[in-house]
């Protein structure tokens, strides 16, 4: 197979008070490939972008692993190095669109800046650059969206700003940190279908953060499952909705809400699979033991 | 697809008023010598204590009246807008261009950076302000420099922990994180995405710290240690009326009035640019 577009290899990290936070997690996504990471709030997905995108907050450790950027190992590099490279390659569509905006810049500058600046391309490129993604997500006058500042659009709108903004670049890799749970119900859908259509023609690898086995269904073609920093479980998507393996994977489907019978579905995840999960969890912890140093870049 | 609509910008009374007076203020000062009716400095003892235009016994041409020596008290009060400006610029941007960039390095980069700045700060913030004004200007001697290094050493912790704690709470924010991600170094984060958004708390800082060095200012001159005593300043001028307070009320009530004025129009000027500048609140 060729060289996967990121490799994480049995990455692990911890709080400042030594709590593990990651659990030793592996994981690939392989070129044009979209692979949704799932799990509860607090199972660490979003760190697990964090790390990728070297913008983990100071109070968080990498003990152990590798990333690994289209072969390059992130923690081989120079800071400023990894630093480059993760801008050149990867790019970020965030969760809250309201604030992933500067409130006091117009859209437009903020759009070109990255183009202009750190890819070197002249304005003019980058101008057409940003009027093209923005016509592919729908804005229709992108003059008038370019001279706006971010409070003057609505969250649906900004989030296809940060959408094409994500796209223009033609990132290898994007990291999406639950793209739609801002937003309202109807809007998540037109978000949705948006960057799989914008995936689909960029070819562009995902790895697609959430907690909505819904999503997941509707945009992924594999799985990981995690619980509390540990992956549970990985499959292709088809396969794990079809017949999952893991009795945590199992639980948290069960605990999706069904338009059938939504009173009857809407439950917690089975306490007697939690717990089993945190006992096994318990002893790997005591007998662990990081065994290298780790690519903590930053 | 649901648009904020763009408000018609609001006019904004405070701001224009506040503007106006200092605007004018300022502009008398700039141009003393063709405004001033009468030299500031020049005694004349047959017209001493001539009360202001509107009282029996005034003089035309003195139109607020003259100080115990004789002298146009429109015309000291113009003069001393001088000294005045002079001071609230020159020691207000240096206190701030030291406390901002001290402040938001201090708050975006956290760390030591952070650490030391915030004990400098703790440190200064110790000293009664006014008593170590007049500390420092005993030390360097008096004089029109003097007074604003003094003002702008004393008064740049004002600016450094209200700009650190907006920096703070701007580098948390996940357009900062964006910018990290695309490329951009520390320092163009700090100066490209962080700076603007606390630009507007600065503006209304530093409007505000002109009022205060005028203040100071005044109270040195009060105290006889701004400038030399024959160039006239408010607070000299409040000095002097004093003690003819109950002869001549308008040599202390006059140059109150303009102390007052301008100070509140600066930090009333102050307000109005900050939501003026914020586009958010605009």
């Amino acid at each position: 197979m060729s060289t996967p577009c990121l490799e994480i290899e049995s990455l692990s990290a911890t709080l400042a008070n030594g709590v593990r936070v990651l659990r030793s997690v592996s994981l690939t996504v392989e070129p044009g490939e979209v692979r949704a990471l799932v799990g509860e709030s607090g199972a660490g997905k979003s760190m697990i972008g964090k790390a990728v995108l070297g913008v983990l907050p100071p109070s968080i450790r990498v003990v152990e692993g590798r990333i690994t950027l289209e072969g390059t190992d992130l923690g081989n590099l120079s800071p400023r190095a990894s630093r480059a490279l993760i801008g050149a390659r990867t790019a970020l569509i965030p969760q809250d669109p309201l604030t992933a905006l500067n409130p006091s810049r117009r859209i437009g500058p903020q759009m070109t800046d990255r183009l202009v600046r750190i890819l070197g391309w002249d304005s003019a490129k980058a101008d057409r650059r940003i009027r093209k993604l923005l016509d592919d997500v729908r804005i229709r006058e992108p003059d008038r969206v370019l001279r706006c500042y971010p409070h003057e659009l609505s969250g649906g709108m900004r989030q296809r700003v940060l959408i094409a903004a994500a796209f223009a670049a033609e990132p290898r890799l994007i990291v999406a940190d639950e793209p739609t749970t801002a937003l309202d119900v109807t809007v998540q859908k037109q978000i949705l279908r948006l960057i799989a259509e914008l995936q689909r023609e960029h070819g562009t690898a995902i790895l697609f953060v959430t907690h909505d086995l819904g999503v997941v269904a509707k945009i992924s073609q594999k799985v990981t499952v995690l619980y509390a920093g540990k992956v549970v479980e990985q499959a292709d998507t088809a396969a794990l909705f079809a017949a999952p393996q893991h009795a945590y994977t199992r639980a948290l489907m069960a605990a999706t809400p069904r338009y059938t019978d939504p009173m009857a579905s809407l439950r917690p995840v089975d306490e007697a699979v939690l717990a089993g999960l945190s006992a096994e969890i318990a002893t790997a912890d005591r007998n662990w033991k990081p065994n290298t140093k780790g690519s903590g870049h930053d | 697809m649901v648009e904020a609509r763009q408000l018609p910008r609001r006019a904004n009374p405070r701001l224009w008023l506040a503007g106006g007076w200092l605007l004018a203020v300022l502009m008398a000062a700039i141009f003393a010598p063709l405004v001033a009716p009468h030299d500031p400095l020049a005694q004349d003892l047959m017209l001493e204590r001539l009360p202001p235009f509107w009282v029996t016994g005034a003089e035309p041409g003195y139109w607020l009246g003259t100080d115990s020596l004789g002298r146009d008290l429109l015309s000291r009060l113009i003069y001393g807008g001088r000294i005045a400006f002079a001071v609230a610029f020159a020691a207000a941007i240096a206190a701030c261009l030291t406390g901002s960039a001290l402040g938001l390095v201090a708050g975006y980069f956290g760390g030591w950076a952070d650490r030391i700045v915030s004990r400098i700060v703790d440190i200064w913030m110790a000293f009664p302000p006014v008593l170590f004004a007049i500390l420092l200007v005993a030390v360097l001697g008096t004089g029109l420099s003097s007074v604003i290094i003094a003002i702008a050493v004393i008064d740049w912790t004002r600016f450094c922990r209200v700009v650190r704690a907006e920096a703070m709470s701007q580098a948390r924010m996940d357009y900062v994180e964006n910018a990290r991600i695309a490329g951009f170094s520390r320092i163009d984060v700090m100066l490209r995405e962080v700076l603007p958004n606390v630009l507007p708390t600065i503006v209304a800082l530093l409007s505000l710290e002109m009022g205060i060095a005028v203040i100071v200012e005044a109270i040195l001159s009060f105290v006889n240690l701004s400038i030399s005593t024959d160039d006239p300043t408010w607070g000299g001028m409040i000095a002097e009326g004093r003690l003819s307070i109950h002869q001549a009320w308008w040599v202390l009530v006059f140059p109150l009035i303009m102390l007052i004025l301008t100070v509140l129009s600066f930090s009333q000027f102050g307000e109005g640019l900050k939501s003026r500048f914020d586009p958010v609140l605009r």
